[in-house]
Parts: structure tokens; C-alpha cells; sequence
């Protein structure tokens, strides 16, 4: 009995039990390392993708509820050139082990398509990740800048 | 072990039998080759390859986890070497004793010996050098820690490497054109012939260089000189950590690999007494069980299916004697060691705690909790014991030399038989750093209990949180002999340790009369080094009861510390600075509060002023750090100033919320539900500034900690009255005094 995901836009038929938890399965059945384990308990975020959009901590969702739904990974972000987010990431030097940063991106890029100019306040309601290496200055730094960037008509 | 007291116990044994080589010597270019050449590259000197395309790729002897020192170690190799920074990368030099950080050693040995480089003659520098690349070798050396990859590496390796490969490309170049080397001048990666102005580029010449013997103290630049040593550039490892393409050591893929789960024994010293398979006989995925003395694991082909199997086992662990270990217990055999144990005389100046009779007592009692390094990515190995008798690991740790030795000794191999390939990490704090690595010993011998198949062994949180090695609890006790004017005559500081004395302990404030001590505890949670080490403590006790003292003499604790600096001119101008930046003295609103702390380790100075605000429930925020660093000067200004921010916020955690405690004889805490830390949330506003002076470029990675705890409880003192001894601040209540003040 397979269970059929919809990664990046690929269609993948898989033989796993539907508890599996979708982490795995994106990275060991599909691998797509990018997206990181670190807590198992959907406490850090490090997993973040988005199902149907919207950012999910894959960790403890079991891929037999995802069927069938639309699951765009750190590797479907973007293909070739970075997307604004990623970009800001550039600019603000944000990473620095970088573990964390897909699950970061995921979330964030999540965020501002919801509300393309959050405050401090929503932000930290919003993303609630956690990055140990402290790139919690420059995140801030660089949504914000992509806030303005998006009110001044500028880059995508 | 300390790090630095091993590695100059070798250099003594063994540094006066060998006369070696700084530089490889051109018979070991060939080998470097085959090792980490790619096609069209060729190693011109130790650390340095130049592709016939003319890219540069600086091969670095440490990992990277995180603080930027890739790009800054290949900053100073470009800068002496004149390279075109756009066609400079980097990447991580092969765990082989060929690549063994012999500067490292030389670094730790100058630093122990307090010997500024420059006084040392230039005849005797090649020899020095020479014999600690060999030491280095030797004892399997490439570690990452202290804070040392730019001030050891940076400094006594890749700007000298640098500086020779540029040499022996204007030798090649002056061969070339039959012309005197003196004609030559380089630039942007190409060597040109003043007087014809023809030019050459470094790929052109690289074939050629690599013939010449590397000289071990070429010519290096003046500071003034420099063109990008100094300057911010972007981190060469951040493209590939936006899009997930880093491969980070759990990130390992190797054809039919299979999955290892763990399970610990929850005591410490517990031994595995009985493990019952029949649960899980009939699981889907289930290859193996295997038992270690305190351990179980399930190999299975998936890792939720080894990881459910290893949940449905009961494997019964006897406690060795250790259920009735408790943080109480061990609180109370820190204050026993202090009160009634002897004391190992530390240092004593002046007349030391005789002193203390000569003024008014104060005396204070201080702790810190054991904590845990909690990096993003848990630790992890993937092993394979092939059947012709060869390991192949792949793991993210702060030493790729030491690893591959401390994995052939787990399998009984010799050095040769086995390959570590290391991968970044995902933080590391301390906790991947030699001695540490149970995750390597367990993924080894799991690898070898399955014969031919590679092995993924990862770390749940929850075993990672359990099993790691803390930071250590420790118990401070002050006494302090005051004047009339309020000023410490005696300074006396007995604590508890379970290792050496540290000199982390001893103070740069002027005291004429101080004496430390130790109070040895035996400790049966494995401790290690975190984050700054011993100045992750000592950094909060001094910098705690020097702002007592200041308060006893109602005096302001920035003013009280200037009088205490006057000797200190580095210190009083990183400390003014950040009373400057910080608008230290404005008026606050009620409810908030301004604290400052001040430290010096790694050879970087650090004072931070933060601002907190404590609400009538007793709620504490920190609203603003400001911090400045003396680290001589940066090589990377906002490489830099990242590492202070990321210091400022790991600190925070610990400072507010870290702490591992015991309960029968195990961990309490599982997760990140229940050991918290900082997040978005709990940012506060971070200004970071460099205050840059002629002292020997210092640390970045770790200076930033030891004071963020002090600045927060000093801080919260100033707001509430509420003084704070024991982190962290989570566990006390600041509401009472909130509510006094209303």
C-alpha cells in the first residue's frame, strides 16, 4: 500500500507506513537534505516546509496525512536564483552554522506572504524557531528590510 | 584535559628531538595532490592551492561551525598573497596528519608561555615552527576551539602561507623572464614585471611555484598594507546555507545505508542489566540490536523504524549505585568541599587573604548550574567497518585529525585503515571538541556489529540532552577585605572545580592583596568545555561581586570599576565606550534598569551594557544590549560583530533560563520544552562596536559570553534591588520587589 506525496511538484509514490513522520520521508526516502532535524517534537522548527503553503514542522506530521497535499521544501524554494527572502539572507549575513536557516527561510517566506510588512511583535509571535547560534538580529534586520523593499515597490 | 597544558607537555617531550619543516617540503606536494586536488589544481605550499584558472582555494584545518572563520582565515592567506578576492574559496582540509594545524600548536605555545611572536629571533622562528607543525602532527591535532582559528591559525598560518606562495610565485615568474625577483610586484592574483609591465596570472605560474621550497618567514605586510584583512566581506559559506545545500554530517548519504537509534542508560554510570527483543522481532526494517555495556541500539533500514523499535524495547538499566544523585546532592557537596575541604592554594599576591583584616569584610556566595550545549543538529555518524579491514566515518566534530584517530583506536584500527571525512556542524559550543564523542565511539562499534553496511547513528534531542557533557556546576565564595574609600585591599576567591584551577579566576582589576584556591568536588556528570569554558563562570562570579562591592560602597559600578582600571588602559577604554554607547547614566523609566560586565578571555576584551525591564508581575525583558569588543582588531568587522551578537544571545539562554538538573542520579530536562531558550521573541536590540588597538588580534567566538550573564543580574539589581547569585534568573522572583517599588 504506497502513499503518493506531491514534493517540489513531483509526484512520488512511496511504500512507507502512513505514521512515518514526513521528515524522514523527505529526507531519507526523497533525499532532500535540507530540510533538518532537531528536536522531534515540533519545539524548534528546524523542519519547516510548507503543505499546501503554509508552514508545517514536518517532524511530527505522519505522511499519511499529507497525501495528496502540495509540500514545497527548501529545495523547491527556489530554482537557480534565490528568492527575496534568501536574498535578504545574503545581505544580512544571516546564517552562521546555518542549520537552522531552511527552517527559518521556510517560516519566514510563509510569514510575509501572509503579511508582507509584519511588525516586531507579529514576527516574534510568527516565528518562533530556534536558532542557537543567536541570528535572531539580522532575521529581524532583514524582514523588515524586505518590508520595505515590498511598500517601496521593489524587488519580488 | 586542559587543551593547552596537553599540548605543551608534548611540545617539552618532544619539541627539542625534531628539526622539521614549516612548510611541507615539495616531496609532500605530490601527496597533498592526490589527497584534496581536484583536477587542474596543484598545492603550492601547506594550506594554499592555485587551479590553472587561477582559483585559490585555501584548505583550512578546522570545521565550520558557524562563526565565519573559513572566510576569515582566507582573508589573511588573500591578503599576504595578493589574490583577487573574487576567485578565492575555501574548504576544509583533510583529516590526515599531512594537514595537521601545526600553528595551532605554536599559537597555544606562545600564549602559554607568554611570548609575543615578535620577540622571538628569526632564526629560531622556523625552528619553533617547525617543531610544532611536527608536535601537531604528531598528536593528531586540528582542532576547533579557544577561540583560536584566526589569532593561531590566521596569524602563524595562513598569513605566513600566503606571503611564501607569493614569493615563489614572483620566483617563478622572475625565472620565467630571467629578470631579478626585486622587479616584481603582485596584484590581484597576477605577479607583474614593472619595468616591460608584462604580467603573469597565478595559474599561469601556480605549476612552476610549486617547485620552489616555501620559505618559513617570508615577508609579511604591514597593517597598513593590508587589503582584506580588516575589511568586512560577505562570508563565503552563506550562498550555500539559504538553499539547503549544505551537507552537514547528518546530511551523509551513502548507497544501502542503514538507520541507528540509541537508547542511554538514563543514570550516569548505569549499565545495561537486560534487554528483551522478542517486542520487536516482527518489525518492519529491524536488522539488529546491539547492546553496549550502558547502551542499546537498533539498526534498522529506515530511522523512525530503528527509532520506534528502540521506543518498544524496556531495556533494564541498573543505576550503579547513582539513583539518590540529586542537584541538591550535588549543591550540597560544593558547599561541603568549600566549607570543610581543603583548599589547593591557586595564586596569592600580596599578602593574600592575610589582607583581609585590613578593612571592612564582604563576603558572598555564588553558583552556576550544569548546562547543556544544545546545538541545532544533534550529534551524528555514519561509520562503515568495510570487510577488507578498512573504516570510512562521516561526522561533523571540532577536530577531523583527531576524530580519524579517535576512530581507528575505537575499532582497533591503525591510523591508516581509516578515512574521517568531516562535515560541517550545525554549532558546535564545545561539545563535538575531542573527548567528547561518544556519538563517534557508539556509531563505530555499531558500524562494526554490521559488517559491510554503513551506519547512520543520530542523536534524538531527548538522548542528546541527556548524554552530553555539561557545563560544569560551580560554587564561588568571595571575601573581600574594603577601605575606607571603598576600594577592595583583599580580594579572595575559593570555588569548587572537578579539574584544574583556572586561570580564567584570577582579576585585571588593581587589588593589591588577592589569593585563590580550589576546592576539589568529584563530579560523576560528565563535564566539558562550553562555550568559553572556565570564563563562562568566572566571568559571572567577578564581574557579580565587584558590583556588590560597588554597591557597598555606594558608588556607581561604572565609576567603580573605572577606579579599579586605571592600570588598565585596553579595559577602561572598551568599558568607556560602552558607557558611552549605551547612554549609561540617562534616567530610566521605573521598572528598568541598566547593568554592566566586563571580561577578558581569548585574548579579546568584552564589556556589555544591558537594559532590562521588570514588570510588576515580575516579568523580565531585555530590552537592549550594548556591546563593545577589544579583539585587537577584526579581520572580518561584521564577521565579527555576528559572533558578538550570537555570544549576547546564547549567553541571554543560559543567563535566563539554562539549566540541566539531576534527579536519580539522571537528567531532568528532555527537550527544548524544557530547556529553554532564547528566541525572536526574547531578542533584545544588539549594538555592537569594535574597539580596535594594538594588541594581538584576540578571540571572536567566545570573549562575547562571560559578561552577558553579570550585565543581565546587575541590570536586574538596578531595576529591582533584587541581587542575583544564583543563575539562572528564571528560578527567582523579582515580583515582591516590583511590588515594594509601586
Amino acid at each position: 500500500m504506497g502513499i503518493r506525496l506531491i514534493v517540489n511538484g513531483i509526484v512520488h509514490d512511496l511504500d512507507v507506513e502512513p505514521d512515518a513522520p514526513l521528515l524522514w520521508v523527505i529526507r531519507d526516502e526523497l533525499n532532500l537534505t535540507g530540510t533538518k532535524f532537531g528536536c522531534g517534537v515540533a519545539a524548534c522548527g528546524a523542519c519547516t516546509v510548507h503543505v499546501n503553503g503554509k508552514a508545517t514542522r514536518s517532524c511530527v506530521v505522519p505522511v499519511g496525512s499529507v497525501a495528496d497535499a502540495h509540500i514545497t521544501t527548501i529545495e523547491g524554494l527556489s530554482v537557480g536564483t534565490p528568492t527575496a527572502v534568501q536574498q535578504a539572507w545574503i545581505d544580512h549575513q544571516v546564517p552562521q552554522c546555518g542549520y537552522c536557516q531552511s527552517g527559518m527561510i521556510m517560516a519566514v517566506s510563509a510569514l510575509l506572504a501572509a503579511n508582507p510588512a509584519p511588525s516586531d511583535e507579529q514576527l516574534a509571535a510568527a516565528i518562533t524557531n530556534i536558532c542557537r547560534c543567536g541570528t535572531f538580529p539580522r532575521i529581524r534586520a532583514a524582514v523588515h528590510d524586505l518590508a520595505m523593499r515590498k511598500a517601496s515597490g521593489g524587488t519580488p | 584535559m586542559n587543551r593547552r597544558k596537553f599540548l605543551i607537555g608534548g611540545a617539552t617531550a618532544a619539541g627539542a628531538l625534531i628539526v622539521g619543516y614549516a612548510f611541507w617540503p615539495s616531496r609532500r606536494l605530490a601527496r597533498a595532490d592526490q589527497l584534496a586536488a581536484r583536477s587542474g589544481e596543484r598545492f603550492v605550499a601547506s594550506w594554499i592551492k592555485i587551479a590553472s584558472d587561477g582559483t585559490i582555494t585555501v584548505v583550512v584545518p578546522h570545521c565550520d561551525m558557524g562563526t565565519g572563520i573559513f572566510t576569515a582565515l582566507s582573508q589573511m592567506a588573500a591578503d599576504e598573497l595578493d589574490a583577487d578576492w573574487a576567485t578565492v574559496r575555501a574548504e576544509t582540509a583533510p583529516a590526515d596528519p599531512l594537514f595537521a594545524n601545526g600553528p595551532l600548536a605554536e599559537g597555544f605555545a606562545l600564549e602559554e608561555v607568554n611570548i609575543r611572536d615578535d620577540s622571538i629571533p628569526g632564526f629560531l622562528r622556523g625552528a619553533a615552527t617547525n617543531s610544532l607543525r611536527v608536535l601537531a602532527e604528531y598528536l593528531d591535532v586540528q582542532t576547533t576551539g579557544g577561540s583560536s582559528a584566526v589569532r593561531f591559525t590566521g596569524v602563524y598560518g595562513m598569513r605566513v602561507a600566503g606571503a611564501a606562495v607569493r614569493e615563489m610565485l614572483v620566483k617563478a615568474a622572475s625565472a620565467e623572464m630571467n629578470a631579478p625577483a626585486r622587479e616584481f610586484r603582485t596584484e590581484m592574483s597576477r605577479v607583474i614585471h614593472m619595468p616591460t609591465g608584462k604580467s603573469f596570472g597565478y595559474g599561469e605560474l601556480a605549476a612552476a611555484a610549486a617547485g620552489y621550497t616555501p620559505s618559513s618567514h617570508p615577508k609579511l605586510k604591514n597593517a597598513s598594507e593590508f587589503k582584506l584583512i580588516g575589511k568586512t566581506v560577505r562570508r563565503l559559506d552563506i550562498p550555500a546555507k539559504v538553499n539547503g545545500s549544505t551537507h552537514y554530517g547528518i546530511d551523509t548519504q551513502v548507497p544501502e545505508m542503514y538507520y541507528a537509534a540509541i537508547r542511554i542508560s538514563p543514570v550516569f554510570g548505569g549499565k545495561l542489566v537486560s534487554v528483551d527483543e522478542a517486542p520487536i522481532v516482527q518489525s518492519r526494517g529491524v536488522k539488529k540490536v546491539v547492546r553496549f555495556d550502558d547502551a542499546v541500539i537498533v539498526v534498522a533500514d529506515r530511522l523512525w523504524r530503528a527509532r520506534n523499535a528502540v521506543e518498544a524495547l524496556q531495556p533494564v538499566f541498573d543505576s550503579a549505585g547513582n539513583e539518590n544523585i540529586s542537584s541538591k546532592t550535588i549543591r550540597d557537596a560544593h558547599l561541603a568541599a568549600l566549607n570543610n575541604g581543603k583548599i589547593k592554594k591557586d595564586l596569592t599576591t600580596g599578602a593574600g587573604a592575610d589582607a583581609l583584616r585590613n578593612g571592612t569584610l564582604v563576603e558572598r556566595l555564588y553558583n552556576v548550574p550544569y548546562l547543556a550545549h544544545a546545538p541545532m543538529e544533534p550529534p551524528n555518524a555514519t561509520a562503515v567497518c568495510k570487510k577488507e579491514g578498512t573504516l570510512e566515518v562521516w561526522s561533523g566534530t571540532q577536530d577531523g585529525l583527531g576524530s580519524r584517530a579517535f576512530c581507528a583506536k575505537a575499532a582497533g584500527l591503525p591510523l591508516d585503515k581509516v578515512t574521517f571525512h568531516l562535515l560541517p556542524s550545525g554549532g558546535g559550543f564545545g561539545r563535538r571538541l575531542p573527548g567528547f564523542w561518544n556519538f563517534l565511539t557508539y556509531a563505530v562499534k555499531t558500524a562494526m556489529a554490521v559488517p559491510g553496511v554503513p551506519v547512520k547513528l543520530i542523536f534524538t534531542r531527548e538522548q542528546e540532552m541527556q548524554h552530553d557533557f555539561y557545563r560544569p556546576n560551580v560554587t564561588s565564595r568571595f571575601k573581600a577585605a574594603v577601605s575606607n574609600n571603598g576600594l577592595p585591599v583583599a580580594w579572595v576567591n575559593h570555588y569548587t572545580t572537578d579539574e584544574h584551577p583556572n586561570p580564567e579566576a584570577h582579576i585585571f582589576y588593581a587589588v593589591p592583596n588577592q589569593a585563590y584556591g580550589t576546592a576539589k568536588v568529584a563530579t560523576y556528570v560528565p563535564t566539558g568545555p562550553w562555550r568559553s569554558v572556565e570564563a563562562s563562570w568566572h566571568g559571572f562570579f567577578v564581574e557579580s561581586f565587584v558590583d556588590e562591592l560597588a554597591h557597598e560602597a555606594k558608588r556607581d559600578p561604572l565609576e567603580y570599576r573605572r577606579a579599579l582600571l586605571q592600570e588598565k588602559p585596553r579595559h577602561l577604554a572598551t568599558l568607556n565606550l560602552a558607557a558611552e554607547k549605551s547612554g549609561w547614566g540617562k534616567p530610566l523609566p521605573s521598572g528598568r534598569g541598566r547593568g554592566i560586565a566586563i571580561f577578558e578571555c581569548f585574548g579579546t576584551v568584552v564589556a556589555h551594557v544591558a537594559e532590562v525591564e521588570v514588570s510588576d508581575d515580575g516579568a523580565v525583558k531585555v530590552r537592549r544590549f550594548t556591546s563593545v569588543a577589544d579583539c585587537g582588531m577584526a579581520v572580518n568587522p561584521d564577521g565579527f560583530r555576528a559572533q558578538v551578537e550570537s555570544a549576547v544571545i546564547f549567553g541571554l539562554s543560559a543567563a535566563l533560563y539554562g539549566e540541566i538538573t539531576i534527579e536519580r542520579g539522571a537528567v531532568a530536562q528532555q527537550n527544548f520544552t524544557d530547556y529553554e531558550v532564547v528566541r525572536l521573541a526574547e531578542t533584545p536590540e544588539i549594538d555592537v562596536h569594535i574597539h580596535e588597538s594594538d594588541a594581538p588580534l584576540g578571540g571572536a567566538g567566545e570573549p562575547g559570553i562571560p559578561p552577558v550573564a553579570p550585565a543581565v543580574t546587575n541590570a536586574l539589581f538596578a531595576a529591582t534591588g533584587v541581587r542575583i547569585r544564583e543563575l539562572p534568573v528564571k528560578n527567582h522572583a523579582l515580583v515582591d520587589s516590583a511590588a515594594k517599588r509601586v
